[in-house]
């Protein structure tokens, strides 16, 4: 019988060499660990192991510091773009990117994100788009869909008492000093593939100062959204993806 | 004929047991396995080491990074 041998001339994939041996805190299924894997591989395979800095935000990524080996700074909540500014800044040549989600990014964090989109700096925001609050027991968060139930409209997100969702990505493509913006996921091989391509070219953009690149992921909260991994990929594509749909809004890069 | 084959291992002890892996597989290789490492998850297991196509594709969703793929052609 054939059989292959597991050496290392074999080896076709292995863990990213960035990402530590600590065992995740995240809930088994969830997104951050892809998203924190693609962005180890990419910094490890564009050499700026030694010249990224990473802004960690409030929610359930705020220990991505543990996770990831790289230089962070842990921001006050939602205010991660700006610390990203004030990096970028004194560091022109670094590449510096904020990882949030979407209760730090969207709710307590908008007047700092829409601020630093309108100044057009040159950061990377990679934005983890999941639709609840994850970290605090699965409340309703700016981007919950029309109807889905949380902790905190358990009858579902009802517009007369709780608004409407509202999409980051395209007010963020609206800014004339945003250079690119594009909305991925992974949930599948294909898209793992895609989101990597989509957050090395925004990495690039920041390297090279051509402004702001806004990286929107889609992701699932399987506890938040009371499912089993594999049931909540299956409900982000039915529910989410048509909300928020796929692929570049903006790319001037 | 040229053939690939591949097979994985897993890192038993940080798998929690998720089971994306298993929906991506497209030869249904993986499954989650009736035995439970240290933490309780029920962890990822090779049924048919011989369908293995070493695509990678269970190792790229794992939030974990538990998967190390290996692949080889045979003449």
């Amino acid at each position: 019988m054939m059989k292959v041998e597991k050496i290392s001339e074999n080896m076709v994939y292995q863990k990213p060499r960035l990402i530590t041996n600590n065992t995740m805190h995240y809930c088994p299924g969830c997104s951050h660990g892809t998203v924190h894997k693609i962005v180890a591989e990419l910094i490890d395979e564009m050499g700026l192991e030694d010249n990224a800095v990473a802004v960690s935000p409030v929610g359930c990524s705020v220990l991505a510091y543990n996770y990831i080996d790289i230089d962070w700074v842990q921001a006050a909540h939602g205010r991660a773009p700006a610390i990203a500014t004030a990096l970028k800044r004194l560091m022109p040549d670094r590449l510096v990117f904020t990882y949030q989600g979407d209760g730090d990014l969207a709710a307590i964090g908008t007047a700092e994100t829409i601020h630093s989109l309108v100044r057009g700096e040159n950061i990377v925001i990679i934005f983890i788009n999941n639709a609840i609050y994850g970290m605090t027991g699965g409340q309703m968060a700016p981007t919950t869909l029309i109807g889905q139930k949380t902790a905190t409209t358990p009858y579902g997100r009802d517009t007369a008492l709780n608004g409407f969702p509202y999409k980051m990505g395209e007010i963020a493509a609206m800014m004339p000093g945003v250079t690119y913006v594009t909305r991925q996921s992974v949930d599948k091989p294909a898209a793992v593939r895609a989101a990597k391509k989509a957050i090395k070219k925004a990495f690039e953009n920041s390297i090279g100062c051509k402004g702001t690149s806004f990286v929107e992921i889609v992701a699932t909260c399987n506890s938040g959204w009371k499912l089993s991994p594999v049931a909540s990929n299956d409900w982000m594509r039915e529910n989410m993806f048509p909300e928020y749909p796929l692929g570049d809004l903006k790319n001037n890069g | 004929m040229a053939k690939i084959k591949g097979t994985i291992e897993v890192d038993i002890q940080k798998c929690k047991g998720c089971a994306v892996c298993v929906s991506v597989c497209p030869t249904k290789v993986i499954e989650l396995g009736a035995k439970v490492n240290d933490k309780g998850y029920n962890y990822v297991v090779m049924l048919n080491e011989d369908d293995c196509i070493g695509c990678a594709g269970c190792a790229m969703v794992c939030p974990d990074s538990v998967i190390t793929v290996y692949k080889k052609k045979f003449e």
